[in-house]
């Protein structure tokens, strides 16, 4: 099982709850904008605390009200790809991938950082600091950062969203690659149609 | 310069850089994990603590300053203490002055260090802690290092705010010669004495240069982070 998640969240007035399972190498959250997306990627990676519900990933208990399981975000080991990239401002780029890297246990990595820089093409990128990135190149340091975290699952939170046609287009085929070739369960937050009838091999609707 | 300021004179200078630095750097710790708590945690008495942290701010100095002969005098029962278990005494020494110094100094440092932390993104500490750091580690590599800036700047406040320390000092201290008899205390005492005009002046521009010199490099600190400096003050 990829990803199993049933669980209610109470923000602020707002109620959202999901209930899904997938066994999807690529599961596609989609709904409206103000439907939760985000905040159910943010309660998976443990950033918030549902009100009650169980969620599984990558055949581990992250969280379940009733047994009592609430697992520290570090302890998830969620490779989490923010919308806004969160890259550290005080840091060069090459000090935002190594963060999550120095952190993960060695046996348990699964890229380097070389095929990492090939398969996002952030080799010349490396000296630079964040604050003179594109959003493309903002973008693709996220995710290079979350991938060398060696994490067990993926979210991915709109990672198109404000990019040309042809940078969007880039990372599309990069998302297929990981997809294909890793073996970490993804779970996707989309607007695009396209977007999700392409890579997704399960789509789940929200409300 | 040293045959413009004598010898005496230079020893309250340096007596007033001695209680100031002691005062900023030992307080320094307290009043970061107080402004940690303030900006960061949610917890009943929150509001009482700021009030409780600013209290100096507001309150006549000579009020501050007997509080702490209550608090730390020789019968009071934290001096009681410190005399019985470390022989130590507040009362009348230059570590009192400096007590005295950085109760007063507190609120601008620890207002100064609360803005920093507060600008620090919380969504960057979630994502340190997604990428597998602890809280301590997420804090010390994320919310530390970008309100440096908060914590420097609060300590140039707080340095300068010791140095011109007059009331609490008085009260607590009292103004002893080579002890207690800072920039200020000197200059008040001066003032009482007739015939040492000179010295009050050479004081006196002493302490503005001092003053300034802090200020411009809080100034300088808060400019270099980007931030204004409604941010600090």
């Amino acid at each position: 099982m990829s990803f199993e998640v049933r669980l209610s969240l109470q923000l602020g007035e707002a109620e959202v709850a999901a209930d899904f399972s997938s066994d999807a190498r690529l599961t596609a959250l989609v709904g409206p904008s103000g439907a939760g997306k985000t905040s159910v990627l943010n309660a998976i990676a443990g950033l918030l605390r549902p009100v009650e519900g169980r969620v599984v990933a990558a055949g581990q208990v992250l969280f379940d009200s009733t047994q009592a399981i609430d697992l520290a975000p570090e302890a998830r080991r969620a490779g989490y790809v923010f919308q806004d990239g969160r890259l550290f401002p005080h840091m060069s780029v090459r000090a935002n991938l190594a963060y999550g890297e120095r952190l993960a246990p060695t046996t348990e990595r699964w890229i380097t950082r070389d095929e990492v820089s090939g398969l996002l093409d952030i080799g010349d990128l490396l000296d630079r600091r964040t604050a003179n990135l594109s959003g493309g190149e903002v973008r693709r340091v996220a995710i290079a950062r979350a991938l060398l975290a060696a994490p067990r699952f993926l979210l991915l939170d709109e990672p198109t969203a404000s990019l040309d046609a042809a940078r969007a287009e880039a990372l599309l085929g990069l998302i297929e690659r990981i997809r294909d070739a890793m073996n970490v369960p993804i779970l996707l937050v989309s607007h695009s149609r396209a977007e999700v009838e392409r890579l997704a091999g399960q789509v789940v609707e929200m409300a | 310069m040293s045959g413009w300021l004598s010898a005496a004179e230079w020893a309250v200078i340096a007596l007033s850089l001695k209680v100031s630095i002691v005062a900023v750097l030992a307080s320094l710790p307290a009043a970061y994990a107080l402004a940690w708590l303030i900006a960061r945690r949610r917890f009943p008495g929150r509001m009482l603590l700021d009030a409780a942290v600013h209290l100096p701010l507001v309150l006549p100095p000579v009020v501050t300053g007997w509080l702490l002969l209550l608090a730390f005098g020789r019968n009071g029962p934290i001096g009681r203490w410190l005399e019985q278990i470390f022989g130590v005494t507040l009362v009348f020494t230059w570590l009192g002055a400096a007590l005295a110094a950085a109760v007063m100094a507190l609120p601008l440092m620890v207002r100064a260090m609360r803005l920093s932390i507060e600008a620090v993104d919380r969504k960057l500490v979630e994502a340190a802690r997604t990428l597998g750091a602890s809280p301590l580690r997420a804090f010390a590599t994320i919310t530390l290092p970008l309100s440096l800036p908060g914590i420097a700047a609060g300590a140039m406040l707080g340095f300068a705010r010791s140095l011109g320390e007059f009331g609490a000092t008085i009260t607590f201290a009292a103004n002893i010669e080579g002890q207690t008899r800072t920039l200020p205390l000197a200059i008040y005492t001066g003032l009482q004495v007739p015939g040492s005009e000179g010295a009050v002046a050479r004081l006196a521009i002493m302490a503005i240069v001092l003053s300034l010199g802090a200020l411009m490099v809080s100034e300088w600190l808060v400019r270099r982070s980007g931030g204004s400096r409604a941010h600090v003050l």
